[in-house]
């Protein structure tokens, strides 16, 4: 039994249920669902919605790559991850990862490891719609628009989680 | 050799295309195809290092592009 219960991208609404259900099994006593959401608001800039796009081939390579990676790294954790492409609007998922192991620290560790290695290497990009009508290609490489604001680093969909795992959303 | 380029997200719109044809030497590296497409129009303001992946894996600048099936040129990532 493959430790990578899941990888998918889909243009539908993320069913949390499916990721839950997939990592599912008698000998885990932990399981940790993370969620990216659309946030309102990104480097200063009242945003209406997310196009997401991706070189599609590659990152589902990534994705899969990474969950082995954390499936092997903290084992037996069993891994899922599924990454919306489309327009989302504000407060939808974009990205949901869930995590069981036997016990809470590895599934936790396992997860961050997965979250941040997506954002760091898989080829998907936000094209940021905003309020006033103006869009933009968010670039997580380049400076924020106004330095010590508080507002965050570039990532519209940040780490508003829910379930068992908790970051404060803005 | 003839060699097709994929392009996404801000580095498409800024070319105009999601892909280019470059005509390369047959020892050209990645940073061989870099300098060539950053003289195409529209391309100035990319990168001179920019993330390259050859046969979906991500490429270093010295490596040859030579029998690659698939070649592309990727913006600075922002998933999740």
């Amino acid at each position: 039994m493959s430790a990578v219960a899941l990888v998918a991208l889909v243009r539908d609404p993320i069913d949390v249920g499916v990721l839950l259900a997939a990592v599912a099994n008698d000998a885990m006593g932990a399981t940790t669902l993370f969620l990216g959401t659309v946030r309102d608001v990104n480097d200063g800039r009242a945003v209406s919605g997310i196009e997401y796009s991706g070189y599609e081939p590659m990152a589902e390579r990534e994705m899969h790559a990474i969950a082995t990676e954390a499936a092997m790294r903290w084992a037996p954790a069993r891994v899922a991850i599924v990454h919306r492409l489309g327009t989302l609007s504000l407060g939808e998922a974009s990205v949901a990862i869930a995590v069981a192991h036997p016990r809470r620290a590895p599934a936790m560790d396992a997860q961050r490891y997965v979250i941040e290695e997506l954002k760091r290497r898989v080829p998907i990009w936000k094209l940021e719609h905003y309020v006033d009508g103006t869009r933009e290609w968010v670039d997580p490489t380049r400076q924020p628009r106004e330095p010590g604001a508080g507002i965050g680093n570039g990532n519209a969909a940040s780490g508003v989680a829910s379930g068992v795992t908790t970051e404060a959303a803005t | 050799m003839r060699i097709k380029v994929l392009l996404f997200a801000s580095y498409a719109d800024a070319i105009g295309s999601p892909s280019v044809e470059l005509e390369l030497p047959e020892d050209a590296t990645v940073a061989d195809l870099v300098r060539q497409l950053r003289s195409a129009p529209g391309a100035a303001h990319l990168p001179a290092r920019p993330l390259v992946a050859i046969d979906q894996a991500y490429a270093r600048p010295e490596q040859r592009v030579a029998g690659a099936t698939e070649i592309a040129v990727i913006p600075p990532v922002a998933g999740g």
